[in-house]
């Protein structure tokens, strides 16, 4: 087969680059592309365990108020949720959509025997296992695997990073992990790559699989850049780095990409001291990004298809240190933000502060189940599968 | 394809070392594999020196934990100063594990000590350990190092014994009447006898022979009776009051250990995926041996199935192994020794954070699409001055303060020399196919004409050069 190297190297797109692909490491049958109106989950990572207390605060709880003597926000500053709840004062963004109705909140979401070290909690949270047991793929990575069965690009999970989370990792494919699909397209698009790719020969398993790889991995970068052209988002994104990454992933939400989850986080959260400012600093930046992201998905009438939810690996213990700070703890709470909840502001009880083990709060809801729910009710996939149990599925989708 | 005696020899040098390096990879053509396992086990024969950090670590780390008990006690330091002083105490742990690290992998690349240092990173896999502490860590390497190729039992004991493993699985809290099953239940499962092989009993009867053992505040192992429970605990259907050493020793004679430790080397040395028969023989005569542990490999490197192809070129090589190989062939320096961490980091295994106590998993978990381009691009990186553009995430455990890649990852003094020394007699038209042969463990072969494209034909130096260095960014290179 002669290649005329300069056609080659001109026409580096998508097409090319499939055409190049020997017959085994194309797709059986290529899916067709997702249209609008397809359901997008948007997940944010809040790293190094966000005090929930002072997220959601309890306050009408002398608890609270008695373990936290510096750290407390006093009733007043807090925006009104309920009247025993108030939220962190720099979430105004989220005030306005728990006021429209597009914003839940889960209470105490943990696990049964929780884990205080920051890697191993995060495992927990991102391969859904429990916290006896280790397992090498993520939830979202087993829910690739069996979504992209026979397909040619791996493309329907994303992370806005460098480096690719454990939960997007599967058994026989991994999401995709880039800041920025400009850059990844221009180091994978190598022609020395696909050289390579294209001289292949089928031969042993293992190399087949990085070959494989290799050519999956040129297609989403490729594929991704693409979609990311049409540069639909609107304009009034922060320039912080979750900013940036929310407006790309409203670039590719609004073209026809195949995307079905977003990852992203922030961080960190893990105050031992000097808490107040570090988390108010945060929340800020999360605050004004999500209100650019979600006046935007409102904007262009796609709110009703993004499901938004934030987690962290845990909560931190109820009662402050003497640096002005909180430990590591255990259970947490949940944002869910959408356009099209079925149940919205709180859908489960404030922490009970009265009835703690050794200092944290007990767990009341797996977050296994909302996988579950997640999975089933807004992703349309089999939960059961993919999560390994059955979890009792919440009502909010 | 027949199998050259070179690949015989460099599938030897990398599943019982760390590849082939630049001064002696002509040999390989000449020599016998069975000699070369001989010289393997001569060059460790010797006991390791220790690997000990730049700190002070006896002053700055447990006498550091006195001062702060005693300080405690006395009520003379408030929560603030002792908060400032752990941070204080834990960042310096960091610094030196780090450096721990960097010594480590320099014996990895240039001690001849090649079969020890590669079965001390499989134990150090196996007995995974992860905890902030750089005395604890710098012990438990050298009782790895010291043990690796000794008996698996002294191996065994030493490690359950040693203060990393007693914090990392809470044995320290393991008290009679409040017993903590962690140790027990990680023994069991992952350093002897594997899953499904014991009841929950068995586990809750071995956590009480366990009660007691821990560390004091030198950083030694230290049996503390009064929190030993005395009463009588069966296990395995035997009643007696057990205690740790008692356990280990009923645990080393189940076939079963000798069975889970066996599949796992040969996972590790052989092939990922398990041939029953050859295990049930290496095991059984591992077992026989008393666990000697160079018994094993012997009855591995020294058979003939080892070398069969369907064994050759199919283990997908763990960053440290692809790190520390290609710097086996590529003699050079790194400018920047954080380089070295933020390349583990990025690749997904940094030496001395395993991801938790069942180790690295190995084989195809290295690969995702942002670290096989990565690995594709790494032999540009090192041997270049490119600044690598990637940005490692935060860790709150380990942030090693690295997130910033601001500084060159390049080597520097790269003996080219060394290598081009190794194609002298090579005529020019079969360079591409002879350099393969050396990087390449898989059957096929490069197409040079394709090549010519991607390389420099200048000069023969340039040539064989960016050969290296092209042949070393593919699939092929990753394995092994």
């Amino acid at each position: 087969m002669l290649i005329n190297r300069k056609t080659f190297i001109q026409t580096g797109t998508l097409a090319s680059a499939s055409v190049m692909l020997p017959g085994f490491l194309q797709a059986l049958s290529r899916k067709p592309s997702v249209p609008p109106g397809n359901k997008v989950l948007v997940i944010v990572q809040f790293n190094g365990g966000n005090d929930g207390l002072n997220t959601i605060i309890p306050v009408t709880n002398d608890i609270y108020y008695r373990e936290r003597p510096r750290l407390a926000i006093d009733k007043t500053k807090t925006l009104t949720l309920t009247d025993d709840a108030g939220l962190h004062p720099a979430l105004v963004a989220c005030k306005a959509l728990y006021d429209e109705g597009n914003l839940a909140m889960l209470n105490t979401v943990g696990y049964p025997n929780p884990d205080r070290s920051h890697f191993r909690s995060m495992d927990i949270w991102q391969s859904g296992s429990q916290s006896n047991e280790y397992i090498y793929t993520g939830w979202l990575g087993r829910y690739l695997d069996a979504q992209c069965s026979g397909c040619d690009k791996p493309t329907q999970i994303i992370e806005m990073d460098d480096m690719l989370s454990l939960a997007m990792k599967g058994k026989n494919y991994s999401g995709i992990a880039t800041t920025d699909p400009k850059r990844l397209y221009n180091s994978s698009n190598d022609p020395y790559y696909k050289q390579l790719i294209a001289g292949y020969q089928h031969g042993e398993e293992t190399a087949d699989y990085l070959y494989k790889t290799m050519g999956d991995a040129i297609n989403s970068a490729s594929y991704i850049h693409d979609k990311s052209q049409l540069q639909a988002a609107g304009k009034n994104y922060p320039a912080t780095e979750l900013g940036k990454n929310l407006k790309t992933i409203a670039n590719l939400i609004l073209s026809d990409i195949n995307t079905k989850v977003y990852y992203l986080s922030l961080g960190s959260f893990d105050t031992h001291i000097n808490q107040e400012a570090q988390q108010k600093r945060l929340f800020m930046q999360f605050n004004d990004a999500i209100k650019a992201f979600t006046d935007d998905m409102k904007a262009q009438h796609r709110f009703e298809d993004v499901l938004l939810m934030t987690f962290s690996e845990f909560g931190r213990r109820v009662g402050q240190n003497a640096s002005n700070g909180t430990d590591h703890g255990t259970a947490n709470n949940m944002f869910l933000i959408s356009g099209a909840l079925k149940q919205k502001g709180f859908l489960n009880p404030l922490p009970d502060l009265a009835d703690l083990i050794d200092g944290d709060l007990k767990y009341t809801v797996d977050f296994k189940s909302v996988y579950a729910t997640v999975l089933a009710n807004w992703l349309g996939a089999d939960d059961q599968k993919i999560i390994g149990k059955s979890y009792s599925k919440l009502k909010f989708i | 394809m027949p199998v050259s005696n070179r690949l015989k020899n460099q599938h030897l040098l990398w599943r019982a070392a760390f590849g082939p390096m630049a001064e002696n990879a002509a040999a390989l053509d000449t020599i016998k594999p069975a000699d070369l396992w001989q010289l393997l086990l001569e060059t460790s024969a010797s006991k390791p020196e220790k690997l000990e950090v730049a700190d002070n670590l006896i002053a700055g780390l447990s006498n550091g934990v006195k001062d702060l008990v005693a300080l405690d006690k006395a009520g003379k330091m408030d929560e603030e100063t002792k908060k400032e002083r752990q941070q204080k105490m834990r960042q310096q742990s960091k610094d030196d594990i780090r450096n721990l690290n960097i010594l480590w992998l320099d014996e990895m690349i240039n001690s001849e000590a090649q079969l020890r240092e590669k079965l001390s990173l499989f134990w150090h896999g196996h007995f995974s350990c992860r905890v902030i502490n750089s005395y604890f860590q710098q012990e438990l390497l050298h009782i790895i190092r010291t043990h690796a190729l000794g008996n698996f039992g002294d191996l065994l004991k030493a490690v359950s014994k040693s203060p990393a493993m007693i914090q990392f699985l809470n044995n320290q809290q393991n008290k009679k009447k409040k017993p903590n099953e962690n140790f027990a239940r990680e023994l069991m499962e992952l350093f002897t006898l594997g899953r499904g092989h014991y009841s929950e009993t068995d586990i809750k009867e071995a956590a009480r022979a366990f009660t007691g053992w821990g560390f004091n505040l030198d950083g030694k192992f230290e049996n503390r009776a009064y929190f030993h429970d005395e009463e009588a605990k069966t296990i395995f259907g035997q009643t007696g009051n057990f205690n740790g050493d008692d356990v280990l020793n009923i645990l080393l004679k189940e076939k079963q250990t000798a069975k889970h430790i066996t599949s796992k080397l040969y996972s590790f040395l052989v092939n990922e995926k398990p041939d029953e028969s050859k295990i049930d023989w290496l095991s059984s005569r591992f077992f026989k041996s008393n666990y000697d542990i160079k018994y094993l490999l012997t009855d591995i490197f020294m058979s003939d199935w080892f070398y069969e192809p369907k064994n050759i070129g199919n283990h997908i090589k763990s960053p440290i192994e692809l790190l520390v190989g290609l710097r086996r062939l590529i003699p050079l320096k790194m400018e920047n020794d954080n380089a070295q961490l933020l390349f583990q980091k990025l690749l997904g295994q940094i030496l001395f954070y395993p991801p938790n106590v069942a180790g690295w998993p190995g084989g195809r978990n290295w690969i995702d699409s942002s670290t096989l381009m990565l690995r594709l691009r790494i032999p540009a990186f090192i041997t270049s001055s490119e600044k690598l553009n990637i940005r490692a995430k935060s860790d709150d455990d380990v942030n090693m303060g690295q997130t910033d890649a601001a500084y060159r990852t390049g080597g520097v003094g790269i003996d080219w020399p060394a290598v081009y020394k190794l194609f002298a007699s090579t005529p020019r038209e079969d360079l591409v196919k002879a350099i393969a042969d050396v990087l390449w463990q898989t059957g096929n072969r490069p197409e040079a004409k394709m090549l010519a494209a991607f390389v420099n034909e200048q000069s023969r130096e340039d040539f064989i050069r960016t050969t290296i260095l092209r042949l070393m960014a593919t699939p092929e290179y990753q394995l092994c």
